[in-house]
C-alpha cells in the first residue's frame, strides 16, 4: 500500500549528530487521519482512500458533511483529501491512521506535498531568476526589469511575443511536492515526524506526507 | 502549542546539565577534535563576551588574545563536541555583550574580578566543573 497521511507543518529546527554536525529539520505533526471512505474499482473505477484530518466544529459544518463523516463513525473534518492506492487494501472505513504506520513499514525517505507561501505579484528576478539590468552604465529606474521580450518582425516562427514568455505575475500558493526527504525520526507519542530539510508552505499549513516514490 | 512540539524534538539533543556561566567569566572550553580516526580534547581559554540563542541554538562567544591578534570562537553549548566548560575566574560586568573589549588594547582588556563573599560557594563555584 502506498502510504500517505495528512499533517501540519509545525516549524523548523536542527538536530545534532554524534560528531556535532547540525542537520536542518522540519517538524511535522502527522495524523491521526480517519478513513472517511474507501473507494474501489467496482463502484468508483479506481482504488483510493478518503482521509479526514483535524476535527471541524459540527455547528459550522453542513449536514452533508456531518452525515458523510457519521458513516465512518466520526465527527466532521476540516480537511478531506483523497489518496490513491495501487490496489485494494485491508483498510476499512472508520479506521484511524497514525504516524505509527510509517514506523511499521520502516520508511526512511518521504515525499512531502504542500502549498507554497504566497509571494504576491512578483517581478521576473524573483519569479524566474532573471538577471535584471545593470546597476550603473546609464541604467535608470530599470534595474530589476526583464529587458526585451521579443521583436516585431515575422521570423517564420510567428511574430510578436512568444506564448509562455516568462514575465512578472503572481507567484507562490502553488501545490508542490518535495521528493526523497530523509525521515530522521518518528515520535509516535505526539504524532511527530522529523524530516530533513525544508518543506513547502508556512508553519501551520496542511501537508501530505507520502512514502518516497524514488528512494528508500 | 507548536513551540512545545518543537521543544520535544530539540529536547532529545540538549544536554541535561549546562554549566553555570556568566558574561565576563574567564572560561576553559574543552573541545573535542577529531583528526582522522583519533580524537583529542583541545582547550580554548578566554573571556566569555556574549551568549546568544536559546534551546539547541544557544551559543557562547569566547574571546582571547593570541600574540597580538584577538581571536573569537563561537561554541554551541549543546554540541557534543563541547565536552566541558570550566569557569576559571568570574568577571564583574554590567552588560550582556562585552563587544567593547574588541577595541581595548593591553591592560584595559582586563575585567575586574567578581569576588564572592560566601565562603563555601567560592571554592566549588570557581573551580567546580558542571558538565
Amino acid at each position: 500500500m502506498t502510504l500517505a497521511l495528512l499533517g501540519t507543518k509545525i516549524g523548523m529546527t536542527r538536530v545534532l549528530g554524534e560528531r556535532g554536525e547540525a542537520t536542518p529539520v522540519t517538524v511535522v505533526k502527522v495524523g491521526p487521519c480517519v478513513v472517511l471512505q474507501v473507494k474501489n474499482r467496482e463502484t468508483d473505477g479506481y482504488d483510493a482512500l478518503q482521509l479526514g484530518f483535524v476535527d471541524a466544529k459540527p455547528h459550522r459544518s453542513t449536514m452533508p458533511q456531518i452525515g458523510h463523516a457519521a458513516k465512518a463513525r466520526t465527527g466532521p473534518k476540516r480537511y478531506i483529501r483523497e489518496v490513491r492506492l495501487d490496489g485494494p487494501s485491508s483498510v476499512k472505513r472508520g479506521d484511524v491512521l497514525t504516524v505509527e504506520r510509517f514506523l511499521e513499514d520502516e520508511i526512511t525517505y518521504v515525499d512531502v506535498t504542500g502549498t507554497t507561501k504566497g509571494k504576491g505579484f512578483a517581478g521576473v528576478m524573483k519569479r524566474h531568476g532573471f538577471g535584471g539590468l545593470c546597476a550603473s552604465h546609464g541604467v535608470e529606474r530599470k534595474h530589476r526589469s526583464a529587458g526585451s521580450i521579443g521583436g516585431h518582425a515575422d521570423t517564420g516562427t510567428g511574430r510578436g511575443v512568444k506564448k509562455g514568455k516568462p514575465m512578472a505575475g503572481h507567484m507562490g500558493t502553488n501545490r508542490r511536492t518535495v521528493s526523497s526527504l530523509r525521515l530522521i525520526k518518528v515520535i509516535p507519542e505526539q504524532g511527530l515526524m522529523v524530516i530533513q530539510g525544508s518543506v513547502p508552505g508556512a508553519n501551520g499549513s496542511l501537508l501530505m506526507v507520502k512514502k518516497a516514490k524514488k528512494k528508500g | 502549542m507548536s513551540q512545545q512540539l518543537i521543544d520535544i524534538v530539540e529536547g532529545a539533543y540538549l544536554k541535561t546539565e549546562t554549566p553555570e556561566i556568566h558574561i565576563g567569566d574567564t572560561v576553559d572550553v574543552k573541545c573535542r577534535i577529531l583528526e582522522g580516526e583519533k580524537e583529542r580534547i583541545q582547550i580554548f581559554n578566554g573571556t566569555l563576551i556574549a551568549r546568544k540563542g536559546r534551546g539547541i541554538n544557544s551559543t557562547i562567544t569566547v574571546r582571547r588574545t593570541i600574540g597580538r591578534e584577538g581571536v573569537e570562537r563561537i561554541f554551541m553549548i549543546h554540541s557534543p563536541n563541547v565536552v566541558d566548560i570550566v569557569v576559571r575566574r568570574r568577571g564583574k560586568v554590567r552588560r550582556a555583550k562585552l563587544y567593547f573589549l574588541r577595541h581595548r588594547v593591553g591592560k584595559a582588556r582586563k575585567l575586574r574580578e567578581l569576588r564572592l563573599h560566601k565562603k563555601a560557594a567560592t571554592a566549588t563555584e570557581l573551580t567546580g566543573t558542571v558538565a
